[in-house]
């Protein structure tokens, strides 16, 4: 290997998704572990490919609802019933009915803010520098072309050898990403 | 997505590839200001100068400014709240329930009918902070310790309300800007200015689509809609308990829920239609934005006008049915009162004149429909005056009897406000992307991933 810049990796780019669905078949049959794609959308089956499939996501925000349920709940029950009790005609001081409209909007609020900010923490974002930026037509990613990145980490990473690879698979082009 | 017997055109034009949808989505924002731009701009901003200046007004010489009285404690202020809440809410259910319900071709409008919902939002919570009186102090609503050792009420309706409102304002938000940060990336590769990259690069935080940051936000974005449907409902019933908790004749009634939720989605598809209409045109969109999108809003008014319709009825046979005199005197005096040529308005231009929309040829007839919309505009106003002013100028004693009108400044705040929606939209609409672009990409047929067996 001549090791000129260091590489974050090597990264191939496809016109089309199929290209890169069975571009990233046929490197993860040959081992490569350590890919990563690039689409200007959502595509289910390039997870799949890429094995990805469960995410964090959804037990974040069911635990963020939850504290919001005790959020709100607790808030009016410490108000009404122990710090600031109001004997109303000797009605219930904690009045449950009256107390489900701001307890559910608390679960709501709760849970849309972890949605939001669990899903980016997870993502690493925002992230103000990432060296895949560093391929000038990367900025067609969030247009109409699909990218597929091998990272140097991975233990089948050869410069030389991953690049023949990349170009074997019907590619736009083939680019090195400098780190 | 089955196709209905009649053919009503594709939902998205034919010949699109992902560059084209790109390009001219983005064009709108990427391109030189044009002239219709500025003037529609500027016409906005003299309102909403209008706007500040009975604000200040009102913040030296207080709400006796109004034309509010006792007994019509609640006038253009809590008219204009509800309103406006209502026309906020086709943006949620747009984007969170038609999501929910696979109905793709919501994506060509959902975008531009969150940013109305954010904006409708906005221009409602301002009324009851201006309403409080001393509009300085509304932080007392909120539950904070303070050195007066209270706590707000929590059984009442309108403590919900701020609840309600804040939570749907924030998770507005949220839902909106998170469905922007893609496009938001695709507006930094594509912009051709310093100044336009360094933004929207700030705003997109880094995203760079990758596969397993698509994923998380797949969920994240599936999980908000599923959040955002109840929370949509709930809104405007908590709204219609600010009324419906009250035992003022023609307030106390079990319906309101479920028919203020209904009007609010037909308030809310008819600004829609009134916004999409003139800007589709405009800026050459007629592609993204078909007649089938506009023929499915018409019929969404159509059922949930009929809804709407409905609640008069029933109003009026529970008058009669729960043989309580106050009620009954209630609707007598809606319909035969000094009010009564606002209520038979009422009735013309929300019930009435939307029926046309049960023709196809209504339904596919722009300027026709156009004025449809307009129409369930003004009615919609005209329910909410009904409701408000109407049910509290006479209750039960006749001697607390009165009359009520808005004055100067109650038109110029409304004037003023429409004037902060649109200045608002035409800063949305220049700035970024009214259609969401990446989903957009997701309906063209060659975004389908052929299974091929390699």
């Amino acid at each position: 290997m001549t090791a000129r810049v260091p590489l974050y990796g090597l990264m191939a780019e496809f016109a089309d998704v199929n290209h890169l669905v069975s571009a990233i078949r046929k490197l993860r049959q040959m081992g490569y572990r350590r890919l990563d794609a690039f689409t200007p959308f959502p595509v289910e089956e390039v997870w799949e490919e890429l094995g990805v499939h469960r995410n964090m996501v959804s037990f974040l925000v069911f635990c963020g609802g939850l504290a919001g349920c005790l959020f709100g709940i607790g808030l009016q029950y410490w108000t009404s019933a122990i710090d600031y009790p109001i004997n109303v005609g000797g009605r219930p001081l904690f009045s449950i009915p009256a107390f489900v409209p701001i307890t559910f909007e608390c679960t709501v609020l709760f849970a849309a803010l972890t949605a939001v900010l669990g899903m980016l923490a997870l993502n690493g974002l925002p992230a103000p520098y990432h060296p895949v930026f560093n391929v000038p037509r990367f900025a067609l990613a969030s247009r109409d072309r699909f990218f597929l990145c091998v990272e140097a980490t991975d233990p089948l990473f050869d410069r030389e050898g991953t690049r023949r690879v990349l170009e074997s698979l019907s590619p736009v082009s083939v680019a090195e990403v400098p780190d | 997505m089955s196709a209905p017997a009649r053919d009503l055109g594709p939902i998205i034009g034919p010949g699109h590839t992902f560059e084209t949808v790109t390009d001219k989505i983005a064009a709108v924002v990427l391109s030189e200001t044009r002239k219709g731009w500025m003037l529609g701009f500027g016409i906005s901003f003299v309102l909403l100068t209008i706007f500040l200046q009975c604000v200040a007004v009102l913040f030296v010489r207080g709400i006796g400014i109004w034309g509010i009285n006792i007994p019509v404690g609640w006038g253009f202020d809590i008219i204009n709240f509800v309103w406006w809440i209502g026309i906020g809410h086709a943006g949620t259910l747009i984007s969170a329930i038609l999501l929910l319900f696979r109905q793709t071709w919501r994506t060509s409008i959902n975008r531009f009918a969150e940013a109305m919902t954010l904006f409708a939002v906005a221009c409602a919570g301002l009324y009851p902070i201006l309403h409080l009186g001393r509009p300085w102090l509304f932080y007392w609503l909120l539950p904070y310790p303070n050195a007066m050792g209270m706590w707000p009420n929590f059984r009442s309706p309108l403590m919900w309300d701020v609840f309600a409102v804040s939570t749907y304002a924030t998770v507005s938000a949220l839902f909106w800007f998170v469905g922007l940060i893609p496009d938001l990336a695709t507006l930094r590769d594509r912009s051709t200015s310093r100044v336009g990259r360094i933004i929207y690069g700030i705003l997109a935080m880094g995203w760079r689509g990758s596969a397993r940051h698509w994923n998380r936000y797949e969920t994240a974005y599936l999980l908000l809609a599923g959040l955002s449907t109840p929370l949509v409902v709930s809104v405007h019933s908590v709204v219609s308990f600010d009324f419906a908790v009250g035992i003022i004749p023609g307030w106390h009634a079990t319906i309101f829920p479920p028919y203020f939720v209904a009007g609010a989605i037909y308030a809310g598809f008819a600004m829609v239609l009134t916004l999409t209409i003139p800007l589709r045109r405009y800026y050459g969109l007629e592609d993204f934005i078909t007649m089938r999108h506009i023929n499915y809003m018409a019929r969404v008014m159509l059922a949930t006008g009929l809804v709407v319709a409905y609640g008069y009825l029933m109003e009026i046979f529970m008058a009669w049915y729960s043989g309580n005199p106050f009620e009954s005197f209630m609707v007598k005096n809606r319909l035969t009162g000094p009010y009564s040529t606002l209520y038979a308005a009422l009735i013309v231009t929300n019930v009435v004149i939307p029926q046309l929309l049960w023709f196809q040829r209504v339904r596919t007839n722009i300027p026709l429909l156009f004025a449809v919309a307009m129409s369930i505009n003004v009615g919609m106003w005209l329910e909410r005056y009904v409701i408000i002013v109407v049910s509290l100028h006479r209750d039960f004693l006749p001697s607390s009897w009165g009359m009520y009108a808005g004055t100067i400044y109650d038109y110029g705040t409304f004037i003023g406000t429409i004037g902060l929606f649109l200045t608002l939209l035409f800063l949305f609409i220049r700035l970024l992307p009214m259609i969401s672009i990446f989903e957009m990409r997701t309906l063209l047929p060659e975004a389908k991933v052929k299974e091929k067996h390699a």
